[in-house]
């Protein structure tokens, strides 16, 4: 087994506040190989996007990065200094944002934006920068862009802005997107094309993906492994196949049966019953739990540790009863 | 865009004509112009002479259109007090308080944004803080007091700088300039921070407010996320998102500047167009009142014009909306 692109252990980010420190990231740990796009889902608050920046290391005070560590190809990257950092966003990580309307500089064209991203990380001439800026446009599906490399932000649709914020993610040959709700802000008709491109780009260049997004239809169609955050943690990760058809984890069973199915079996979707705690209250032991069809004591005081379960990995204590089945 | 400018160029002229009414009925309202030009012996029929002479007995709408058609030209009819076209006083003195007026405007762009960006990037730091509190001075005390401080720390104790006038000018053409000679610049040092501490301190709270707000945004947050360099991301990409408004107000008050340059003008005796406009007031002299009045309107009226036309160019959103709008 080659050495994962990312690989995040027991990461914890917590925020300062009025009211005390709230931690928004308890423990969190997953893997992504090359060329594997990891999908993270969860509600709003779960943890998804503050996961995602602290791994390009762009948590804003008060919020800072307070323990565990993240690897960038077996480096470790949390503890870099700032200029060092600076020089792997961009080069090595690239991060696509969610509303491609506000991502670029609404008076610069884009392709200075462009070119300025290219030759801040690789050492290349302005002509260079800017015939390699074109081909990236053509390369993530912008027609005639040696003309369009000069357009203003203002004068492309939000899909076509988005397929220039993903150029500009990709400029630079990186190991790893971050994409932090690539298609939220899109039309559905054009969250489909985004998505296939960002797929295809995985593929072609051997590039990890971490796709966070609420949207389960987006990381069924995308993601190899996926990971349900709840609270600030990981309930359950796994191959998204296993997840989706299986899920273990209570909170992932109840997601997935929120899905609702072109069959149109005129069954009513499942709703879990409450809403996520907020920081500032998450319960002890489990911090499903109060939500929790199947909780008995143990889940009210103990928090559950993930537990191998074939290739999935669950933090449920209602597996840790049973004998794992791949357990020799 | 020739229709957008062509359109404003319009409203302009709509503007500088309400104007030249006001400034035309002030010679209706400031008493009757002839006993302001004779002495109290002048006998009825010479007054009615003079008063055919200069046309006031004609209907007033003949004598507005006179006023507006000589206004236009730049004819504002002869002063009491000196007995010389308007024109030329002013003409005269245009050029002191210009040079103090831009002067004074460098001043107050240079040092606000520089000190507006510092006190937005490094919000904590002690100078910050400094920058903050002598900003609050600039824009609570009186300019004519920081004037007379400034006279009596730097003439006055210190003698470093001169308390009044221009210094020794030189001429070239019609212009009279300080800048050239060391009297000339040491005289423009108080009067020119004096008249941009007021400015430098608005420019300074902008660019510190606009910036604070422009580095929250997600482009810029986006820039971080490209890898791009501090200094790129504060100066290439915030400076530059903060400069559209603070190219407005600058603009705009380069029209107050020279508006208020009455005060400073007045404090530091400056032979500028200020002063003559004090005179002017004291001695009741009407012509030049009212063409002080059209001339600072005109220059409001242009510097508009000019910051309408410059923000197309540095905000390429607006180039498009404009031309939209044929």
């Amino acid at each position: 087994m080659t050495e994962p692109v990312l690989s995040v252990r027991n990461l914890q980010v917590e925020f300062a506040s009025r009211r005390g420190t709230l931690r928004a990231i308890d423990g969190v740990s997953f893997d992504i190989a090359k060329g594997e796009v990891l999908g993270v889902v969860g509600e709003s608050g779960a943890g998804k996007s503050v996961t995602g920046l602290s791994v390009i290391g762009l948590i804003d005070p008060p919020g800072r990065i307070a323990g565990g560590e993240i690897y960038l190809a077996g480096r470790r990257i949390d503890n870099l200094p700032p200029e060092e950092m600076r020089r792997v966003r961009g080069k090595r990580i690239g991060m696509i944002f969610q509303d491609p309307l506000t991502s670029l500089n609404p008076l610069y064209r884009i392709g200075d934006q462009i070119v300025e991203t290219i030759r801040t990380h690789l050492n290349l001439s302005e002509q260079a920068a800017r015939r390699r800026a074109i081909d990236l446009l053509a390369e993530v599906g912008i027609p005639a862009p040696e003309k369009r490399i000069d357009g203003y932000p203002h004068e492309f649709s939000g899909g076509m802005r988005q397929r220039v914020v993903i150029a500009l993610a990709i400029c630079a040959e990186p190991e790893l997107i971050i994409a932090d709700e690539p298609t939220t802000a899109l039309d559905v008709s054009v969250q489909a094309q985004i998505i296939s491109l960002i797929k295809r780009l995985g593929r072609d260049h051997g590039t990890a993906v971490m796709l966070v997004t609420h949207d389960m239809g987006v990381i069924a169609e995308t993601s190899d492994r996926v990971a349900v955050m709840y609270a600030g943690r990981v309930a359950e990760i796994g191959p998204v196949q296993d997840v989706v058809k299986n899920p273990l984890h209570p909170y992932a069973k109840g997601l997935m049966g929120a899905i609702p199915t072109l069959a149109g079996d005129d069954k009513r979707l499942v709703q879990i019953p409450g809403s996520m705690p907020r920081l500032s209250a998450i319960p002890r032991g489990c911090s499903f739990n109060p939500r929790c069809a199947f909780a008995f004591d143990r889940c009210r005081v103990e928090r559950p540790e993930p537990l191998a379960r074939g290739a999935q990995s669950v933090a449920c204590h209602l597996y840790d009863s049973v004998p794992a089945e791949s357990a020799a | 865009m020739l229709a957008f400018t062509l359109r404003r160029a319009i409203q302009a002229v709509g503007v500088m004509v309400a104007v030249g009414i006001i400034a035309f009925s002030m010679f209706r309202f400031a008493g009757d112009p002839v006993s302001q030009m004779v002495s109290i012996d002048t006998s009825g029929a010479e007054r009615e002479a003079i008063r055919k002479t200069l046309g006031l007995d004609d209907p007033v709408i003949v004598q507005f259109g006179r006023y507006i058609n000589n206004a236009a030209r730049f004819r504002f009819g002869t002063s009491y007090q000196f007995r010389q076209p308007v024109t030329n006083l002013l003409m005269e003195r245009m050029p002191a308080t210009l040079e103090l007026a831009i002067c004074a405007t460098i001043f107050a762009m240079v040092f606000g944004i520089l000190m507006g960006v510092y006190s937005a990037l490094r919000r904590d730091t002690w100078l910050a803080h400094l920058f903050q509190a002598i900003s609050l001075i600039g824009i609570s005390l009186p300019t004519f007091l920081i004037g007379i401080l400034l006279i009596y720390l730097f003439s006055v104790t210190l003698g470093w700088l001169p308390s009044f006038g221009r210094g020794e000018v030189v001429r070239i053409g019609w212009w009279t300039t300080g800048l050239l000679t060391l009297s000339g610049l040491k005289a423009l040092i108080m009067p020119s921070i004096t008249l941009g501490l007021f400015q430098m301190t608005l420019i300074m709270r902008l660019v510190r407010a606009e910036m604070l707000e422009v580095m929250r945004t997600d482009y810029i947050r986006f820039a971080r996320a490209r890898g791009l360099t501090t200094r790129a991301i504060h100066f290439g990409h915030a400076l530059r998102n903060t400069l559209v408004p603070v190219i407005t107000v600058a603009g705009l008050q380069f029209g107050s500047v020279i508006a208020f340059a009455i005060i400073t003008e007045t404090v530091f005796q400056w032979p500028g167009m200020g002063l003559l406009f004090v005179q002017a007031v004291q001695n009741v002299d009407i012509p030049i009142m009212a063409a002080y009045l059209m001339m600072v309107s005109l220059i409001f009226v242009t510097i508009n014009f000019v910051v309408d036309i410059l923000y197309t160019i540095v905000d390429p959103r607006l180039r498009s909306t404009v031309s939209r709008a044929h």
